[in-house]
Parts: C-alpha cells; sequence; structure tokens
C-alpha cells in the first residue's frame, strides 16, 4: 500500500470530460450502415431529415456548454438550476488511474486475512461477480410474466434459506443486517396489533446485543429493556423472568452471542418468552457457526434476518450493498408482506450472488462451513490464550472475545490493533461487546488456511512479546501503513465534510 | 470428506486443529448445543455444483426473462453505465474490504465516500452530505425520522401524494410502524395552511411521478415560518439542470443515486443519498467521512461524528443504519467523475430532447390527450389515455417495449432516456398507431 494524496476534485481541467455521449439522439442515425450509399439506391432511414430538423437542430443544443446559457429551450427559467455545478472536469485515463490508486489504499479480504469479530469477512467467490451482469437491464416493474428467472431466484432462496434456518418464509426487502432487524421488528409490532394486543410497547435486548438491535427497536416505536449476562457470558434467565409480562413484544437474541458463546438456556429462554406472550427475535449476524448444524427456527424463533453478505459470502463493498432477508414462523407468514422497507425487490443483486454460493457449496459443504468456522476459532482461541486474557474459558464458536494482553502495561487493545496492521493483518473488532474494557473480538471463516490463522497467531505473539519490550512501539503503531493515526478528534471538532472550491 | 475449493482444509489440517484445541472431532465443537437442537439428516438442497454448471443455471434463468426496451422510469432509470465503473469497482481492494474502520487502511474507501459526499452536496447545494442510505425511499423515510429528531416534540410530517408510490410506501411504513403522523396530501400549501404547531416536516418531490419539475417557490417560506423543516426528494441526474433543493430553500435533501449509470437490475442494489443543511448536521443519520490529518501532518480520512451512531449511542441513535450501500457510491462517484458538468447537462438535453419527442409522436397518434399541457418535464410525462390501457400495454411488451404505466389516476407515463435510439423511439410509436387499441 502507497500513499497517494488526491481527490478527483484537484485533478480537475476546465474543459476536459471524461463522457462518451451521443451529440443528438434524434438528428444521428444510429446505425450508419443502414443510410443510404450515393447512387446506389438502399434502404432509406425510417424518418425524413425534415422530421428530424423539426425537433433538433444540434447546434442549438450542443455548441457549448456555460452554466449560464439556456441549455434546455423551453424550459421554464423558474425551475432550472442557476448555481454552477462543482463536478471534476477530469478524461477517463485520469478517472481510471486516480481511483486505481485510491484501491490501492486499500484493504480487502482478496489482501489478506481480516479477523473481524460479527463480520465473518469469509472469501467471495468470483463466479458470483460474473452472474449478475445478465440481469442488469430488468425493470423492476417490469410485469411478472416477463421476468420467470427473476422470480424462480427468489422463490428459490426463499425455500433455500428457509431450509437451512427452519424459518417458513423470507421476504428479500431489507438491504442490509439492521434493516432486516427494522422490519422483523415490525413484523414483531404487526404480529400483536393484529391480535389487538396493544399493550406491548417493550423489546428485550441483552447487553451483549449488537448496537443495532436496540437502535432498530427504537426506530420501530419500542422501548428498550435490557437484560443482563452471567459471569459466564450468557443471558442471566434469573434476570430475564422478572422482567416478563404482558408488556413484553418479544426479545432479540443473537445466538451465538456476541462473545461466540451458544445460549444454552435458549430451550427455558423461548418457553419463558413464549409463555408471556412475546416473539423470539433472531439476530442472524453470527449465523455463520450454525450453517449446517443448528437451525435457528427448531430453537424456537419466531423472527429472523440473515445477513447475506457475512453468512452467504456476498462482498461487502467497504460498508454496502448488503442483503439482509427475513425469515418467519409459519404463524407469522400471512404478514410477511405487510412492511414495505425498501423501494422495489430489495438488493436483487446481492441475492443472486448468494444463491451462487447455495449452489456451489450444495447441501454437502454447506453442512461443513459452520464446523469449519467453529473449528478455526476455537484453534486461534486455544493458541493465544497464554498470552492474551480469555474471560471466558471453554469451547466458543465462530468467534471469541479477548480482554486485552495478559500482561498489558500501558499497552491498549487499540495498540494491538493498529499494530497488526504493520503485519499485514487487519484488526479484530475491538471495544466490542461492551462487557469486557479491552474488548478484542476474533473471528476467523472457514475459508483461511491453517497456514494463515497459524501467521496470524504468531504475530499476535510477537505483538505481546512487543508490549512488555517496546511499548512505544505499539502506542505509535503502525508505521507501516500510508497514513498513520489521525487526528479524530479534530475531525469531530471542526468537521471537513467536503472538498470546498 | 472430499476437499471443496473455498475450504482450505485438508483432513491433515483438521486432524492438527483438533488436537490443538483438544477434541477428537468436530461433533465436540457443539457440545454446548442442546442435542435436541443438533440439525440431524441433509438439507432438501440441491447437492454441490461446478462453476461451470452454476453458470449454465444462471444463463438458463436469465433466459426465462425478457429483454425489453425500457420506456419505464418511476424510479428506475435506464441510463447508460460506462465501461469504466464496473472495472473500478470490481477492483477487490474496493469490492471486498469492510466498513472503513481501520482507516489507516482504509483510506480508498474513506477518500472515495469523502468525494462521494462533496458531489452530493455540489447536485443538491446543501452543506453536508451522509456516506449514503439503502435506496430514495429508505432516505426519505430517514428524512421523515429526522424532521421529527430536529423540531423535538412534534410529530406531524405531510408529504404530498405526488411522490412516487414506492416512495409514499415505504414512508407510511416507517411512520406506521415508528408511531409518526404521516400525511399525504394531494396539495402540501393547503394542508400546512392551518398552521398546526405539530408540524415537523413536508416533503415534496422535485420531479413528481407525472414527471413534472414542481415549481415550489415560496413553499420553504411557508414551512419556515411554521417551525418545520423542508424535505425534497431528487433525481440526482436532473439535478443537473433543474432547481436544486438549496435553490429552493430545503433544510434535506434525499433521493435514489440509481440515475447515476446503476443498472436496473430488477431494483437493485440502488443507493440513497441524503444532505442536509450544516444547522442539521448532527441529527443526519448513516456513516460521514470527514478530513484530519495523521501525526505527521499527512492528509486522513476518518469516520466522523460517530456519537449519532448506533455502535456508540445504540437506542438513542439518530438511527439503526449500519452497512449502507457503499460500493454504489463509489460508483455513482465514477460516473459523475466522467461525466463532469458539461457530461451531465448535455445527458440531460438529450433525454430532454427525446423525451418531448416522443410525447409529440404519441399525441399525434390520436390515441392520448395531455393532461398536463405546458407543465416542464426533463424525461418522464404523463399522458390520458384514449384508448384500453392493458391492451396497451400488452402491444408494447409484445413489441419488446415496456413502457405506459399506468398511475392510480389512469394516466399512463413514458420515460426516455439518452439509451434510447431514433429507432426505437419510432418503433414504439409505429406499434401504437398500428395496434388496434
Amino acid at each position: 500500500m502507497r500513499y497517494y494524496d488526491r481527490l478527483i476534485f484537484e485533478l480537475s481541467v476546465p474543459g476536459r470530460s471524461g463522457y462518451s455521449l451521443p451529440d443528438s439522439v434524434l438528428a444521428v442515425s444510429p446505425c450508419w450502415t443502414c443510410r443510404p450509399r450515393p447512387g446506389r439506391g438502399g434502404t432509406a432511414s425510417a424518418v425524413g431529415s425534415e422530421e428530424i430538423e423539426e425537433f433538433c437542430d444540434p447546434a442549438k443544443f450542443f455548441d457549448s456548454y456555460d452554466s449560464s446559457r439556456e441549455i434546455l429551450p423551453g424550459l421554464s427559467p423558474a425551475v432550472c438550476r442557476k448555481s454552477p455545478l462543482n463536478l471534476p472536469e477530469v478524461s477517463e485515463p485520469d478517472v481510471v488511474r486516480h481511483y486505481t490508486n485510491l484501491s490501492q489504499m486499500n484493504f480487502g479480504v482478496d489482501t489478506g486475512f481480516y479477523p473481524l469479530g460479527s463480520c465473518t469477512m469469509k472469501y467471495n467467490p468470483k463466479i458470483n461477480e460474473e452472474i449478475v451482469p445478465q440481469f442488469n437491464g430488468l425493470h423492476p416493474l417490469q410485469p411478472e410474466s416477463t421476468v420467470c428467472g427473476a422470480r424462480m431466484i427468489l422463490d428459490f432462496m426463499d425455500k433455500a434459506l428457509a431450509e437451512i434456518t427452519g424459518m417458513s418464509h423470507f421476504t428479500f426487502l431489507p438491504c442490509a443486517g439492521a434493516h432486516g432487524e427494522l422490519t422483523g421488528l415490525m413484523l414483531m409490532k404487526e404480529y400483536h396489533v393484529s391480535r389487538g394486543d396493544l399493550a406491548r410497547t417493550k423489546v428485550i435486548v441483552p447487553d451483549s446485543a449488537h448496537g443495532t438491535n436496540p437502535a432498530s427497536a427504537a426506530v420501530c416505536g419500542f422501548d428498550i429493556v435490557v437484560v443482563k449476562s452471567r459471569e459466564d457470558g450468557l443471558v442471566d434467565v434469573d434476570d430475564l423472568r422478572p422482567l416478563l409480562g404482558p408488556d413484553i413484544a418479544g426479545i432479540m437474541m443473537t445466538n451465538p452471542n456476541t462473545l461466540g458463546l451458544f445460549e444454552r438456556d435458549i430451550k427455558e429462554i423461548a418457553s419463558l418468552v413464549h409463555g408471556c406472550g412475546g416473539l423470539l427475535y433472531y439476530d442472524g449476524a453470527n449465523m455463520n457457526p450454525l450453517l449446517g448444524v443448528v437451525r435457528p427456527g427448531d430453537m424456537g424463533f419466531d423472527i429472523m434476518h440473515l445477513n447475506l453478505h457475512k453468512t452467504f459470502s456476498t462482498p461487502h463493498g467497504g460498508g454496502g450493498p448488503g442483503s439482509g432477508p427475513v425469515g418467519v414462523a409459519e404463524h407469522l407468514v400471512p404478514l410477511l408482506g405487510i412492511p414495505r422497507t425498501s423501494g422495489f425487490h430489495g438488493n436483487f443483486g446481492v441475492i443472486l450472488r448468494a444463491c451462487a454460493y447455495i449452489l456451489m457449496l450444495g447441501r454437502e459443504n454447506l453442512k461443513m462451513a459452520g464446523p469449519l468456522a467453529t473449528l478455526a476459532a476455537n484453534y486461534v482461541k486455544e493458541s493465544l490464550k497464554d498470552a492474551y486474557k480469555l474471560p471466558i474459558p471453554g469451547v466458543c464458536k465462530h468467534e471469541f472475545v479477548f480482554d486485552g494482553l495478559a500482561e498489558h502495561g500501558d499497552v491498549t487493545t487499540l495498540d494491538v490493533a493498529k499494530r497488526l496492521l504493520d503485519y499485514g493483518f487487519h484488526a479484530p473488532t475491538i471495544y466490542f461487546p461492551l462487557l469486557f474494557h479491552q474488548a478484542l473480538m476474533i473471528e476467523p471463516t472457514e475459508t483461511e488456511s491453517l497456514q494463515t490463522l497459524d501467521a496470524f497467531i504468531d504475530v499476535m505473539h510477537t505483538i505481546a512479546r512487543e508490549a512488555s519490550e517496546d511499548p512505544e512501539l505499539l502506542h505509535s503503531a503502525p508505521h507501516n501503513t500510508p497514513i498513520g493515526r489521525p487526528d479524530e478528534t479534530a475531525a469531530a471538532r471542526q468537521p471537513i465534510l467536503k472538498y470546498s472550491f | 470428506m472430499s476437499t471443496f475449493a473455498y475450504f482450505p482444509h485438508t483432513g491433515e489440517d483438521i486432524k492438527v486443529m483438533l488436537e490443538r484445541v483438544g477434541l477428537s472431532g468436530l461433533e465436540g465443537l457443539y457440545s454446548d448445543v442442546p442435542p435436541e437442537f443438533i440439525h440431524k439428516g441433509e438439507y432438501d438442497l440441491p447437492s454441490a455444483m461446478s462453476e461451470d454448471q452454476v453458470r449454465r443455471w444462471f444463463e438458463d434463468m436469465a433466459s426465462r426473462n425478457t429483454r425489453l426496451k425500457v420506456f419505464a422510469g418511476a424510479g428506475a432509470y435506464d441510463h447508460y453505465t460506462p465501461s469504466v465503473i464496473p472495472y473500478i469497482t470490481s477492483r477487490s481492494e474496493f469490492l471486498t474490504a469492510y466498513t472503513p474502520y481501520q482507516c489507516e487502511i482504509s483510506q480508498g474507501t474513506l477518500r472515495y465516500i469523502f468525494e462521494w459526499q462533496s458531489m452530493i452536496c455540489a447536485l443538491t447545494g446543501m452543506d453536508v452530505s451522509n456516506a449514503s442510505m439503502y435506496d430514495g425511499p429508505t432516505a426519505a423515510a430517514e428524512a421523515m425520522r429526522m424532521c421529527v429528531a430536529c423540531t423535538r416534540k412534534r410529530n406531524t410530517v405531510v408529504a404530498s401524494d405526488r411522490l412516487l408510490p414506492h416512495v409514499l410506501e415505504v414512508l407510511q411504513t416507517y411512520a406506521r410502524y415508528g408511531g409518526i403522523n404521516l400525511l399525504v396530501v394531494e396539495d402540501v400549501r393547503e394542508a400546512i395552511a392551518e398552521g398546526s404547531l405539530d408540524l415537523a416536516g413536508v416533503i415534496v418531490p422535485s420531479i413528481n411521478r407525472f414527471g413534472i419539475i414542481e415549481n415550489h417557490t415560496g413553499l420553504a417560506e411557508l414551512v419556515h415560518e411554521l417551525g418545520a423543516l423542508l424535505v425534497e426528494y431528487c433525481d440526482p441526474s436532473a439535478l443537473a439542470v433543474v432547481k436544486t433543493p438549496a435553490e429552493w430553500g430545503a433544510d434535506i435533501a434525499v433521493g435514489d443515486g440509481q440515475s447515476l449509470g446503476v443498472p436496473l437490475c430488477y431494483g437493485g442494489p440502488y443507493v440513497g443519498f441524503m444532505a442536509c443543511r450544516e444547522q442539521w448536521m448532527r441529527k443526519l443519520p448513516g456513516r460521514i467521512v470527514g478530513q484530519t490529518s495523521d501525526a505527521k501532518g499527512r492528509r486522513a480520512f476518518v469516520l466522523t461524528l460517530q456519537a449519532r451512531e448506533q455502535h456508540i449511542r445504540r437506542e438513542k441513535a439518530t438511527s439503526n443504519i449500519c452497512s449502507n450501500e457503499s460500493l454504489l457510491a463509489l460508483w455513482c462517484t465514477v460516473y459523475l467523475s466522467l461525466m463532469g458538468p458539461e457530461g451531465m447537462r448535455k445527458l440531460n438535453a438529450l433525454c430532454y430532447e427525446s423525451a418531448h419527442y416522443l410525447k409529440e409522436q404519441l399525441l399525434a397518434t390520436g390515441k392520448f390527450s395531455d393532461p398536463f399541457e405546458d407543465y416542464p418535464f426533463l424525461k418522464e410525462f404523463a399522458l390520458t389515455p384514449l384508448c384500453d390501457v392493458p391492451r396497451l400495454q400488452q402491444a408494447l411488451l409484445d413489441a419488446g417495449f415496456f413502457g405506459a404505466l399506468q398511475t392510480p389516476e389512469g394516466y399512463v407515463t413514458f420515460c426516455v432516456t439518452e439509451r434510447r435510439t431514433r429507432e426505437e423511439i419510432d418503433s414504439l410509436v409505429k406499434v401504437i398507431k398500428e395496434a388496434a387499441l
């Protein structure tokens, strides 16, 4: 990676351009060879030249484009843009080189190991990208009879995800995990309202939950009640019991939870929550270790979402597009279409990629994904617990959490994370979950080889050694990246959020 | 086990790893799961396919769709995608990166988001943009929530019924479950004339679902007098030539970036944008990238103002949004870089020219009348059909065209982008002229 300090605006030269458009759609015959050839007759174009003249005088439109000029004749100036349009003026080669240079300051799954907890950064297969463009031309409002293939894929995905999760049916509208949570909570609310039960205004969220859980519940108009975790990191059933009552709409659970621990009391929790009239929501962000082994539907969950950009290998794209389909148990199926949480049919292009993944793996490899991911996590955990503080021993699922270095001195989790970047690894998720002050949350996936895991383990040991021998090296890390630690306080105090011309 | 291309583990590797963990088999990894929850037997799913088989499977599916020449818009526009864009966005450094939490190795992502924010501000005239929303309709819904958050105890939002239907549906969904009093009205000015003290915001389209460029002269003043916010839903492509939300005096601009060269792709992924006046910056939902520097004084970009967000504020966050549509923001940023100010104006002129030509030709068939004579439009327009609409739509489909979308009022809409050729336009008109409707 090398530092490249330009913004596209800084490459701009007035008068340069990178677009390719016809001068006029109406005046130019799109098929040059169809023109009659002089002296040889041939086929005349469909429209006479006078007719063309009448509708378009190219010179009138395109000779020059200074912004003061009226470019859309006949359009009332009252509705026309007056202010200058500050977009860069650059050529096509400028654009390609600029973004190629930008890309070289980025780290992706194809660059190296990404042990980012709760993010399931598994390999993104390339065939998944290649199958998408043949669907690019479909307009979302085309009648069903003209999109049979697209509908068949959505139907297949509905069945496949239902089979994998033990739910009954899915909606594909949600565009991300948090969007799925919101859609699922709307369904939860709809369920109670449809039964005339209007008193259920509260949703229970464990203190170990992803931040999106309480935020989604709030957007859906619920009040949040927090249930505590026990010393062993699992939901405290004794703390849960008194919270249950006629005002509880349901509980949001992540299982395995954000500590990577399977909530083994799930059966009792399900029976308690159902007993008070509430529903169980399953946060599918941590579904990967259960692939092929455990189905949320079988554990008693009524509603869930999946992150196709995690469990089903679609690329994360630097923060989306994702897809967060929501599945429900049979008794909620009639409500499934009610919340319209996105414009058309969800992120269809992402669903295609996940479909290719399922077809490639097939039933026999899908059931290996969860165990292999779980094995990788346990291998890394057991290999590092001598140097890093493991607050909760025992078998984990796809991820686990260290509470910083065993011997930390004044070296923080942030220092460890930044030093990892120097060694060519992405950092784990840090300072989450909130249960531990120096949390380092590590999730290898099933697509990392033993050699990669060993290399990571070696580096983590090296960093632990450096922490005692040369802590300053860690405080000032990273040293080998395009930039060093930036001044985040200044960024927030005096925000510069756009380029000034 | 037999090997699989995405799993690097050999039998020997698995043995070594199990030994380290102190287990004799993979089942031991699930010893904490109550046995009744262990799924027994096989998934009822197809067996693994080879890559070539998967490719053919999708080719087969794609062949079951009908390729149509699109003369429809309604929120999804068939603009051309320059070949540079998929080339750049498929670079794995962009494609396979996570959200840029570790800024030292994510400057590529952070810089293009900063450029996107700058370009969205340039198009809309607003001061601050976020890193993107899921799509236009959800951006509108977040704007509705933001109006409520900015005006504190107020809870009523008035939306024009001339917003696109899919935008209204999502607004109604978010309002219903979020407890916001959303009024969808024919005449916004009339609806707010009484001066309700509960009014938090007003949402209007820049170009409405009939394709008309709306005139919002004086609306912002009315809304602001009532202490509420004005939100404009816009087509970012059209903002190169039509009056901007800032010029109309709006507080928040939202819309769908799809018209910036993003393929139709049966409705997604698209990308919502959201920008506002500086005054409301700290109520803006979603990721925001800011400029700063590192210890050596090098310019650096970071996710900033994170105190608004769910991972810090949990239930008190401005929104639950986390992953957005980052790669699509890159898509649109590259598009706008290639197009530049001149390309965007020229593009709009082409659409304008073709759409006006089509409208004239359609009226000349005698099968339509013009319900909105003298109203300005750009690339989309509505006509009153003087013929049977299902037969009209079928005749178009039979000839390979998709157009004449019907509105609830019984109008039909057409849209013409720069991708439609003279031959296609003329042949669409010919089909309508000659069909017995």
